[in-house]
């Protein structure tokens, strides 16, 4: 079976047998991709702690069937130790981790723009330099982008009528003017909209200036865009302390 | 492929944790090759095992009583508290002959990718046990993983304001491991070296 090489960023752990592990990882080159670590729990193990989730590897492979096994890892960065001694990081790191799962649902299919959204994404949160609940939103807002699903938070997603709007609808394209908004349609706040706006796009001076009221609500729709797209949402989700 | 209750017999085993698909089979017929009573043996144990272990009403651990040896046992300190994962993290602290205080089993650890919240563990059971002043020192000895670490924080976070002595097992347990595999010795000395908890 060939070998090969890639950076990666391990997403989950799962364990099999007496001492290894299933790891999941998104790799730069290839995608998500399903590993073994042979006697990764054991004490001692040649892959210590590099393998666990957040743990930003070099690493080389033996392709597999349906699994492939790592044969050695180097760590490049790992930012579980620093994330798990703070609990809002921590849990709105894990939700970016699963959706990073969950938005590349081929196996080996490479994507490595969302290889490099999770990486920067990691790097914002453990630079502590913004709110890890707005960090988290830009992340799934991207990362939603990414794979094809950018609603409209300006312009009416139906006549492109230019915002600001005050009604949002998760199925009917995003904000939406009063002429295209059906009858019983919530209505939203448009510094929220800006807010998420902000947050697709980038405009941190904006974003770190929002209010809590209107975080609360973007991070509310931003949730809710998720689970829309994906048919489940996210387990971790719900679990994420907010500020 | 095999029929009927062989092939049974099999999915049921491969459903344990740490059993695969070939180990299940070779499982399924050493039990097909064994003497019929060592068999009817271990189904009994089975299912007595399931009748009569409980859970201790006070911390959790196993026990066939309302409450388990340790929590009656008056020589044991009832300043110190250990708060761990699972039963078998109990043993493995016991086996050290490093502590004498008592115990809470939390039934896991924090895992937001697996749905496990906080109030899915024995948390709120565990600051009712603290409501009588009694306790003084809190001793996390969670899994050395992220989620153990993670775990930690968030009770840290949550006993400081309570004014007791909030400590972690010293490093020297190896990182990303369980604490069932750490030996005697390693754990017996991440016990002397625990290190206290900032919130
Ligand atoms: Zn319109
Ligand atoms: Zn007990």
């Amino acid at each position: 079976m060939p070998s090969y090489r890639d950076e990666a960023i391990v997403l989950r752990t799962q364990r099999l047998g007496e001492a290894d592990r299933i790891v999941t990882l998104l790799t730069r080159g290839r995608g998500r991709v399903r590993a073994v670590a042979k006697g990764v729990r054991r004490t001692g193990s040649r892959f210590g702690a590099r393998l666990e989730p957040f743990g930003h590897v070099d690493l080389q492979l033996h392709e597999g069937r349906s699994l492939d096994t790592v044969t050695q890892a180097e760590s490049l960065q790992s930012y579980g130790a620093e994330l798990s001694g703070d609990y809002p990081r921590w849990t709105s790191g894990t939700a970016m981790l699963e959706a990073a799962e969950r938005l590349t649902p081929v196996e080996r299919e490479p994507s490595v723009q969302q290889y490099l959204l999770l990486v920067g994404g990691l790097r914002t949160l453990v630079s502590r330099t913004h709110d890890p609940s707005l960090i988290l939103d830009a992340f799934l807002l991207r990362s939603l982008a990414i794979a094809g699903w950018s609603p409209s938070f300006w312009d009416c997603g139906l006549c492109t009528a230019p915002g600001p709007h005050r009604a949002f609808s998760i199925t009917g394209g995003g904000a939406l003017c009063t002429d295209c908004r059906p009858p019983g349609c919530a209505t939203t706040a448009p510094e929220t909209l800006a807010l998420l706006g902000a947050l697709l796009s980038g405009d941190w001076v904006l974003a770190d200036a929002s209010d809590p009221r209107h975080r609360r609500e973007a991070s509310g729709l931003a949730a809710a865009l998720v689970t829309w797209h994906l048919e489940r949402g996210l387990r971790s989700l719900p679990l994420v302390e907010r500020g | 492929m095999y029929d009927g209750v062989v092939a049974d017999l099999i999915d049921e085993l491969g459903r344990l944790p740490g059993i695969g698909p070939k180990s299940a089979q070779r499982i399924a017929f050493y039990l097909l090759q064994s003497d019929p009573a060592d068999v009817r043996r271990l189904a009994e144990v089975l299912v007595t095992v399931k009748d009569k272990v409980r859970f201790c009403a006070i911390c959790g651990h196993v026990t066939d009583e309302e409450t388990c040896r340790i929590c009656r046992d008056p020589r044991r300190d009832s300043t110190a508290l250990c708060v761990v994962e699972e039963s078998k993290d109990v043993i493995a602290v016991e086996k050290t002959g490093e502590y004498r205080g008592r115990y809470h089993v939390l039934g896991g650890a924090i895992s937001p990718i697996d749905g496990i919240g906080p109030d899915d563990l024995r948390i709120r059971e565990l600051l009712q046990r603290l409501t009588d002043g009694e306790v003084t020192e809190i001793i996390v000895a969670t899994d050395p993983n992220l989620e153990g670490e993670a775990t930690a924080t968030y009770l840290a976070r949550l006993l400081a304001p309570m004014g007791l002595t909030v400590t972690r097992l010293a490093s020297g347990l190896p990182v990303g491991g369980d604490l069932e595999y750490a030996d005697e010795v390693t754990l017996g000395r991440a016990f002397a070296g625990r290190r206290r908890l900032d919130a």
